[in-house]
Formats: structure tokens, C-alpha cells, sequence
């Protein structure tokens, strides 16, 4: 069994960005990767997908995009690209192809089991994401059979799908993506929407996400938020980084030809049941996005960042007059079902007690247990935590507070 | 993301103990078992359409508890279905139930949010193709095919904030959910 200061589980940006903040504190670490830099970005997105931050939003520590265009999005061999310079340019101490299997306590620290030997470690660093795996409901188990199942995981590009309908579950950044591209490649799309957030992509002639860095929304704490388990769990924005100055919220998909329905509720008797509570969904969303403009509005006023376009607030949401609220599952029609209904974490090999009653990692802050540390969950410590741009604070935190401790221990 | 709804200084009184409901919801977090409440009412026919509604004891926090005195709701049908119009209808109810807790909800999400309520009414209407419950059509439902609800509240907020109050009771409203949801509903004869 090897030993080390601090081992780092997972290569991507939140593994990366650990490892770069040890080294310049002279920590020593080893990144342990289960395939690749970046794996999840290579193997684990659909073909079109960019990313949803602009490339000047790229930031890490020591490292950012630079390229030509700061207002593109990246497109995944381009993120890819992108980890695989900053790894080399901290020249990141990355074991690739390292699955790690088992991680238990040891006297003051861990042993960490993998498919290529074990380790012991004083800290560990748990980088590996917070969308391992798709959250499916329930109510998939009682699909009709003949119809495909599919999470954003596995989903490529509309040709891997069969003719007919397909369902989408779920409007955040991936529901809303996904039916656009399957419906624009020509088949019925209807997508299920339960509570969203609506956004512009561009306002005021930036991009949204221009305003939420400098208005200080991204860096929100933690402790500013009244409910912290309910802003964890909030559907992504509803945001496309195809580099088009629109919406693409649930009247663009509507236009369209997206038909839009509530939430799914069950899946009774062969047939797809939708909330009737639609249009609260889209009322909710309608309000939140004006406070959102507000907020951006008054930091402009008070702020005076130039000649700007005046304040716009926008149509509400084009809800259905009558929504449906139920669909023929069985009947032929449909023969595709898109889970994008959210991810989770997997720490299936943390053999520690460290987890809530319903199985989610429990942190405060990102401090686990004593010399056990997770990075880039939502809302870890700031709102852009789960953000390339926003892991970095949290990765300097994290190997500060190691060397902190180091200190502690030698003196 | 969104954004954090203001918490104003809580100089607003609706009537409602919003630190007694918060203090709830950490109380639950501890024990998610006490959480589990069975709420029940009895019914007892009359003649014709007429029923009345018993409703005093329910199960909760792990125990059983009783009303601090019966509850009772009488029904009827109007006229023009035949019967002696002696009390409202069950959808007719079923709308009151819908406007009662979406109002109590407003009232709730007010306090919390610091805003003080003067009035709050509100008219609820459902729409009923009466073909469907007289078993003329299989195509039309029993039930109604919309309702609406309209709410007329004065408050000290802004129109946003207030559109806001009616929103966010919807969110959390137990009736809402059961008007908009599919529940599991098994009828037995003892």
C-alpha cells in the first residue's frame, strides 16, 4: 500500500483545480482518475452540448480560457482541451485509469482502495462530480414496454432515437436542449415541465451570466441562504451555449412545436398523467426571473457600467390554454421516454457514515469528517460552486485549510 | 439558481406563528416518522342526496388527537338535479376546500415574507359538462375540466410581490396538489 499527504479522487475540473491549489501550497498529492482527464466530459455528454458559461467565465486557479472569442461557448472536445492544458501546465501528479473501489477510515486518515493497488492518505479530496449517475423517478418502472428509456447520460443526437414521439421529463438547461434538438431533427416532442428557471440569455447586451459575476449573485455564501437544502436542489437554468441571443425557455420551444405539459405525475395504466399545475409553474418561474432582472437593474443603476440598453421585462410565459394532462404511453405514438430529471453524486465506494436518510452526502461547507473534503456540489460554499468558474474558491478553501491542519499537527 | 425571496423585519401580523411552522419543519427533520399525519371525516346519509360530515379526530406526531369540538359539513344537490338544495354540493365544497387553503396559505406566506394582508377574497369557479356524471358520454370526465381561482388581495407589497404571495400558496397548497395531481383513491365496503 502506497502512502501519501493528500490523495484527490477525480480529474476533472474540481480534481484539477484541487491539485493545482496543493502544489502551490507544497502539498503533496496524487489525482487519482477512474479513465481519463476530463472523463465526463468526454464520454458522458450528448454531441451538441457546449458549455452553458461563456468562455471568459472559464476561470481556475492559475489558469483561464484566453482564447479570442470570451463570449463562445466551449463545445466539449474544447473543455476537453482545456483540462487537459491546465493539467499539464500544473503539471497535475494525475494517475489515469485508476478506478477507485473502496475508501474506509484509517487511525488519522483513509485508505483508499483501487483497481491498480491501495492507498493510505491523510486527507482526501472528493472530486468526482456532482452528476454521476441520472436521477430517474419512480414512476419509470411502470413505462409500457416498447418504450425506450434514455437518460442525458446515455442520449447522444436525435439519431440514435426511433421515429415517433418522444417524451422529455424535466425543463432545466438539459430537458430544454434536448427537446429543442430532438424536435428541430423532426420528431413530436412534448415535454414534461414542473418547476423551472426561466432566463434571457442575453439582457441589457451581455450575457446573463455576465451580470450574475458582476452583480456578486454567483458568489453568494452559503450562509446568506435562508433555505440551503432547497437552493441545492434547483433546476438548472434554462440556458443554451449554442451562442444564439435568445431564450430557450418554454414559449421558444413552444414556437417551436414542442408541446408543453405539466409536470409528470404518474405513469397509470399505459398512460402519462401531467400536473394540471402548469401554469403556476411558469407564474413562479415569470416572477423569479423579473426579481433576477430587478436585481441586475438596480446593480446597473447603481453602478453605471456605461451606455447600456434599457431595462426589458419580457412577455410572461406562453402557457397552453389547456394543458394536457394526460398521454397514451401504450398507444404507439410515443416511443422514447428522456429522463432529464436531474443527476446525483455517486459515492457508492465511500464505506463511511457519512450520508443524509435519503442517501445524499452529508457536508458542511465541504468539510465531510476531519481530513475529509468533497468539491463541486451545488451550492458547496457559493452559488457557482458546481461552475468551473466557481470551483476554484472552493479548491483554494479546501487545501487551506489542509495546510492549515499540517501545521496544527507538526507544531 | 434564483433568487432569495426578501425577508422584510416581521412587523406584519396576518395571525399566523410562522416560527412555530419553521420550528416544525426542524422537528420533522429529526423525526421524519412524526411527520405522517392521517386526517379523517365520517359520513352519515340522510335521505335523498343529503349527507352530513362528521370530522374530529386525526392522527398525528405519533399519536391520536381530538378536534377541540366536532366539525360538520353538510351536502346536498340543487334543485335542478332533482334533489331539496338543503346544503352546498360536493364539488362545490371541493371549491371551498381549494380557496380555504390557498387562502390560509397567502396568509402564511405573508408573515414570513413580512407583509402585511388587509383583505384577502378570492372566487373560485369549476367548469362541469354535467353529460359526464349523468354517464351520457364516456369522452366527457365527471369532474371539472378547469377551475379557476381569483384572488383580490390588498396588502402592503407591490402587484409583484402580491402575484408572488398567490404563487408561492399554490407551491405548498395540500388541496392544490390534489386538484392538479393524481392520488390513489381505494373505496372498500366494510
Amino acid at each position: 500500500m502506497k502512502s501519501i499527504h493528500t490523495l484527490v479522487i477525480g480529474a476533472g475540473q474540481a480534481g484539477l483545480a484541487a491539485s493545482r491549489c496543493l502544489s502551490e501550497r507544497g502539498i503533496e498529492h496524487v489525482v487519482l482518475e477512474r479513465g481519463e482527464i476530463a472523463n465526463s466530459w468526454r464520454h458522458e455528454r450528448w454531441d451538441s452540448l457546449r458549455l452553458l458559461t461563456p468562455n471568459w467565465q472559464s476561470r481556475l486557479p492559475g489558469h483561464a480560457h484566453g482564447g479570442p472569442d470570451p463570449d463562445g461557448f466551449m463545445a466539449m472536445p474544447e473543455v476537453v482541451r482545456f483540462l487537459e492544458g491546465y493539467a499539464a501546465l500544473g503539471r497535475a501528479p494525475v494517475e489515469e485509469r485508476t478506478r477507485v473501489t473502496r475508501v474506509r477510515r484509517i487511525g488519522g486518515g483513509y485508505s483508499v482502495e483501487t483497481d491498480r493497488g491501495g492507498w493510505a492518505c491523510r486527507n482526501l479530496i472528493l472530486a468526482t462530480g456532482a452528476c454521476n449517475a441520472a436521477k430517474i423517478p419512480a414512476c419509470a418502472a411502470a413505462l409500457p414496454s416498447g418504450i425506450a428509456q434514455l437518460t442525458p447520460l446515455g442520449y447522444r443526437n436525435p439519431a440514435q432515437l426511433a421515429p415517433g414521439g418522444v417524451l422529455v421529463v424535466g425543463a432545466s438547461a438539459t430537458g430544454v436542449q434536448l427537446a429543442a434538438e430532438i424536435r428541430a431533427a423532426g420528431h413530436e416532442v412534448t415535454l414534461a415541465a414542473g418547476a423551472h428557471v426561466r432566463v434571457p440569455r442575453w439582457y441589457r447586451g451581455r450575457d446573463i451570466q455576465r451580470w450574475m459575476d458582476c452583480t456578486g449573485l454567483h458568489d453568494t455564501p452559503a450562509a446568506e441562504v435562508d433555505d440551503l437544502a432547497r437552493v441545492r436542489r434547483l433546476p438548472s437554468l434554462q440556458l443554451a451555449g449554442d451562442g444564439r441571443r435568445r431564450f430557450l425557455d418554454l414559449s421558444a420551444l413552444r414556437a417551436a412545436g414542442v408541446e408543453i405539459a405539466g409536470r409528470l405525475a404518474a405513469i397509470r395504466d399505459g398512460q402519462a398523467l401531467f400536473s394540471g399545475g402548469l401554469a403556476n409553474d411558469c407564474a413562479l418561474a415569470d416572477l423569479k426571473m423579473n426579481r433576477l432582472l430587478g436585481t441586475i437593474d438596480a446593480w446597473i443603476g447603481a453602478n453605471e457600467p456605461g451606455p447600456l440598453p434599457p431595462p426589458e421585462r419580457f412577455a410572461p410565459t406562453a402557457v397552453p390554454e389547456r394543458p394536457r394532462l394526460v398521454h397514451d404511453l401504450a398507444g404507439g405514438r410515443f416511443r422514447t421516454v428522456i429522463w432529464a430529471t436531474g443527476f446525483r453524486p455517486d459515492f457508492g465506494w465511500l464505506d463511511l457514515p457519512v450520508f443524509d436518510a435519503k442517501g445524499a452526502l452529508r457536508h458542511e461547507g465541504g468539510h465531510v469528517l476531519p481530513g475529509l473534503y468533497v468539491l463541486g456540489l451545488p451550492f458547496l460554499r457559493r452559488r457557482n460552486s458546481a461552475l468551473i468558474d466557481g470551483v476554484g474558491a472552493d479548491a483554494a478553501h479546501v487545501a487551506a485549510h489542509i495546510l492549515e491542519t499540517r501545521g496544527r499537527l507538526a507544531a | 439558481m434564483t433568487i432569495e425571496t426578501p425577508i422584510r423585519p416581521a412587523a406584519a401580523d396576518n395571525g399566523v406563528n410562522t416560527e412555530a411552522l419553521i420550528g416544525a419543519r426542524g422537528a420533522f427533520e429529526q423525526m421524519p416518522a412524526a411527520a405522517q399525519f392521517t386526517f379523517r371525516s365520517s359520513c352519515a346519509w340522510n335521505t335523498g342526496t343529503q349527507s352530513r360530515n362528521t370530522i374530529n379526530g386525526y392522527a398525528g406526531l405519533g399519536q391520536e388527537h381530538a378536534r377541540k369540538r366536532t366539525f360538520t359539513i353538510d351536502s346536498d344537490h340543487p334543485e335542478v338535479f332533482a334533489a331539496e338544495d338543503t346544503a352546498a354540493t360536493p364539488p362545490e365544497i371541493v371549491l371551498a376546500a381549494l380557496a380555504s387553503c390557498l387562502t390560509g396559505g397567502v396568509a402564511a406566506v405573508a408573515q414570513h415574507r413580512g407583509i402585511q394582508l388587509h383583505s384577502v377574497r378570492s372566487l373560485v369557479e369549476g367548469d362541469m359538462d354535467v353529460r359526464g356524471i349523468l354517464g351520457m358520454d364516456p369522452e366527457i370526465r365527471n369532474g371539472f375540466s378547469a377551475i379557476r381561482v381569483r384572488f383580490e388581495i390588498d396588502a402592503d407589497a407591490s402587484p409583484e410581490d402580491i402575484a408572488a404571495l398567490a404563487a408561492q400558496s399554490q407551491k405548498r397548497s395540500a388541496v392544490f396538489d390534489m386538484l392538479c395531481n393524481p392520488s390513489q383513491v381505494s373505496v372498500s365496503v366494510a
